[in-house]
């Protein structure tokens, strides 16, 4: 009997043994997947399908998408426990309207469980989106959002890739100085919304502190389409150079009507519109405007630059980038509307890989703790209590166009170092 | 004073394009009572239909502008006979929700068709300069074919037989109809030639700003303004409220902000309505 006892314990614990040695055995068959986890991250934002906003929403647009296609084909981002992250977005048309954002920007956050936001395009669409972005918990990375004051509210979530507005038109100031050392009197003529007026203060501020005789300043409506009373101003007030504008669709009328009218004026540098490669079918009225550039297709930012300027380099050079949005948009030049779309991506993807973590705050930290350059310039973030989120790190280049060969071309005229040609003095 | 002289040059040149903007507004409100919310669209389908003729037929824009008015005056009468004439005889309520469909749909569609982003016409006839004034000559043959527009729209409603019968109609649709005046065909016919005015305006605007598919909203404002301004029915109270309302927006600017100049129009609208609703010019209601 004992025996018999003996004998069923041992082939019981034999059993029980080799039983145990399959299921270890099997436990990694059964783990592997875990360790190769797929999580997909959901990046929520508006854009101006329809409105004033369109055209350079839609090129920011299509440059985030870029990235995301980019990131999602090459197989999606892995952190060092072997989690693949890829990207899905969610997206609605915000007509251009500030209404529309909030309502959207909070069904992105508490109904569609976006897990990052990107904002919608101009300061004061992204003004409104980030108190939604604050209020829930979100990381908000703004792109095509330049106005200071958005980073001076307290908010902990929201992060600027843009050169701040006012830092947007001081280098055109600059400019003139070097150029026309005998210009004493100046016109400032802009958009009144928040950004366009932010801008042209501080351009203005700017200015007055270099001497110069501020002669007319003023603002008008963004869906302003005659000029003629802003142009007969202009040339009563015996302005030198006419410093200003706003979004695209305002300052390319400007221009056109300033050169119907046969205005002459020494410099003229508007906000937004002259680095959009559109702004070229102005013809002759194109010719010698400058404008203010978050990026340019000439930039040469490469990783050779990054380590030049003692700088940590990350992502795709400014090159790749540029051949990779013409193949992918049937050969559409990029604006820095476009770049900083994609900018916002590459941004995000380096947050992750630095937190290696899908978790907010760790991602919000990395956020904080960023200092490299990209393909769009150096990106760093203000981490004070009064401007948090401000970029400090990006800084603009000042675009003319200039009758090259081939026709009107685009040339960094401004700064100096970063020059691809001499600034046409004054504008013929 | 050059400036002066500058400013108001430019105010009446564009104050004869608001001038027929507004005529067709007050035709059709005039004569059938009509408060036409279809009007700025209407515009803005004008300045697209030039930018098409211009950009992909390749036809001058003044040969287009035809074009634009027979098919201007074709569509208001199909616009009456489907959506105006069932609710013409109801309550003003009625009329208004009618037309503010018609608004919806032509700004539906168009958006579909061409999104709301800006259009331009790269068209250019230059410049001249009398003195210390700079024309734009798209501009001056803008006012001009605003003079001839008026001129024939006062000839057709004074002189020729359909345009009798549209004064009949709106003085007394009743006893016109008692006279054997086809009060209907004649209602159709003027809410044809409102709209033909509208789209005319907006031909004649797409050849010198740029414009979107909303950009008719603020002519329509503008418009109303007029048509209080210059009172119901009469072409030449529109024409010379549109020279009122373009001199006021030249001169504003030369002492104050250009931002103000909605404010005054506006006002000076309440204004009107409030002490003489007939319009500055006393024309009939």
């Amino acid at each position: 009997m004992k025996r018999t006892l003996i004998v069923l314990l041992t082939l019981l614990l034999t059993t029980s043994f080799i039983l145990g040695a399959c299921q270890t055995a099997a436990e990694p068959e059964e783990t592997e997947p875990e360790q190769a986890e797929e999580v997909t991250m959901v990046i929520g934002f508006t854009s101006s399908i329809t409105g004033k906003y369109e055209t350079s929403s839609g090129r920011q647009v299509r440059g985030f998408n870029l990235w995301m296609d980019q990131v999602n084909d090459a197989g999606g981002i892995t952190l060092s426990d072997g989690t693949i992250i890829k990207f899905e977005v969610v997206t609605y048309d915000d007509e251009s309207n500030t209404e529309r954002v909030q309502e959207l920007y909070t069904r992105l956050a508490t109904e569609d469980n976006a897990d990052l936001l990107i904002s919608p395009y101009s300061s004061g669409l992204t003004a409104a989106a980030s108190i939604i972005a604050e209020q829930n918990g979100k990381v908000m990375i703004t792109t095509g959002a330049a106005d200071d004051s958005n980073y001076q509210q307290g908010y902990t979530q929201v992060f600027q890739i843009y050169t701040p507005a006012s830092r947007y038109l001081t280098g055109a100031v600059d400019l003139l100085a070097d150029v026309g050392p005998e210009v004493s009197k100046v016109a400032f003529v802009h958009e009144d919304d928040k950004f366009s007026t932010s801008v042209v203060e501080a351009a203005k501020a700017y200015a007055e502190e270099l001497g110069y005789e501020i002669v007319l300043y003023e603002g008008y409506a963004a869906d302003t389409t005659d000029f003629g009373s802003f142009i007969n101003k202009i040339v009563d007030s015996g302005a030198e150079a006419i410093l200003g504008g706003g979004h695209f669709q305002d300052g390319s009328t400007f221009a056109r009507q300033l050169h119907e009218k046969g205005v002459k004026t020494n410099l003229f540098a508007l906000l937004v519109a002259p680095p959009e490669p559109d702004f070229a079918e102005l013809g002759d009225a194109a010719l010698g405007v400058i404008g203010p550039s978050q990026w340019e297709p000439l930039a040469a930012y490469s990783s050779e630059s990054a380590e030049a300027a003692g700088a940590e380099w990350f992502g795709p050079s400014s090159e790749d980038f540029l051949t990779d949005y013409m193949a992918a948009y049937d050969g559409e030049e990029p604006s820095y509307h476009s770049a900083g779309g994609y900018a916002a991506g590459v941004v995000l993807q380096n947050a992750i890989l630095s937190a290696d973590s899908t978790d907010p705050a760790a991602i919000k930290s990395a956020m904080d703790a960023m200092d490299v350059m990209i393909f769009f310039g150096s990106i760093k973030f203000d981490t004070s209590e009064e401007n948090h989120g401000l970029q400090i790190g990006h800084s603009m280049v000042y675009i003319q166009w200039q009758m090259g060969d081939e026709g009107l071309a685009k040339q960094v005229v401004w700064p100096i170092s970063g020059a691809t040609a001499e600034a046409i003095y004054p504008i013929p | 004073m050059d400036f002066l002289l500058a400013s108001v040059s430019d105010g009446l040149l564009i104050g004869f394009i608001y001038g027929i903007a507004a005529m067709g507004l007050s035709l059709i409100f005039g004569v059938m009572d009509v408060i036409n919310l279809a009007h700025g669209p209407i515009i803005a389908l004008g300045m697209f239909s030039i930018y098409l003729l211009f950009s992909i037929l390749g036809l001058h824009p003044y040969i287009g502008l035809i074009i634009v008015a027979a098919a201007g005056l074709l569509l208001g009468m199909i616009i009456y006979a489907i959506v105006v004439r069932r609710v013409i005889d109801g309550p003003h309520l009625s009329t208004l929700l009618a037309t503010f469909s018609v608004n919806m749909i032509i700004i539906g569609l168009g958006t579909a068709a061409f999104s709301t982003a800006p259009y331009n016409i790269e068209f250019s006839l230059g410049r001249f300069s009398i003195g210390p004034v700079t024309f734009i000559v798209t501009r001056v043959i803008g006012a001009l074919a605003a003079i001839l527009v008026t001129a024939g729209l006062y000839y057709f409603l004074y002189k020729s037989r359909p345009g009798r019968y549209i004064r009949a109609v709106a003085n007394n649709k009743a006893a016109a109809e008692l006279v054997g005046v086809p009060s209907n065909l004649i209602l159709a016919l003027s809410f044809g030639l409102g709209t033909m005015l509208a789209a005319l305006a907006g031909g004649l605007i797409a050849t010198f700003f740029p414009f979107t598919i909303l950009a008719g909203g603020t002519y329509e404002l503008k418009s109303f303004v007029i048509v209080v301004l210059g009172g119901l029915g009469d072409p030449i109270g529109a024409l010379v409220g549109g020279l009122i309302l373009g001199l006021i927006e030249g001169i504003i600017p030369t002492f104050m902000e250009t931002t103000w100049v909605p404010v005054v129009e506006f006002v000076m609208f309440v204004m009107i309505l409030l002490v003489r609703p007939s319009g500055l010019f006393g024309a009939k209601q």
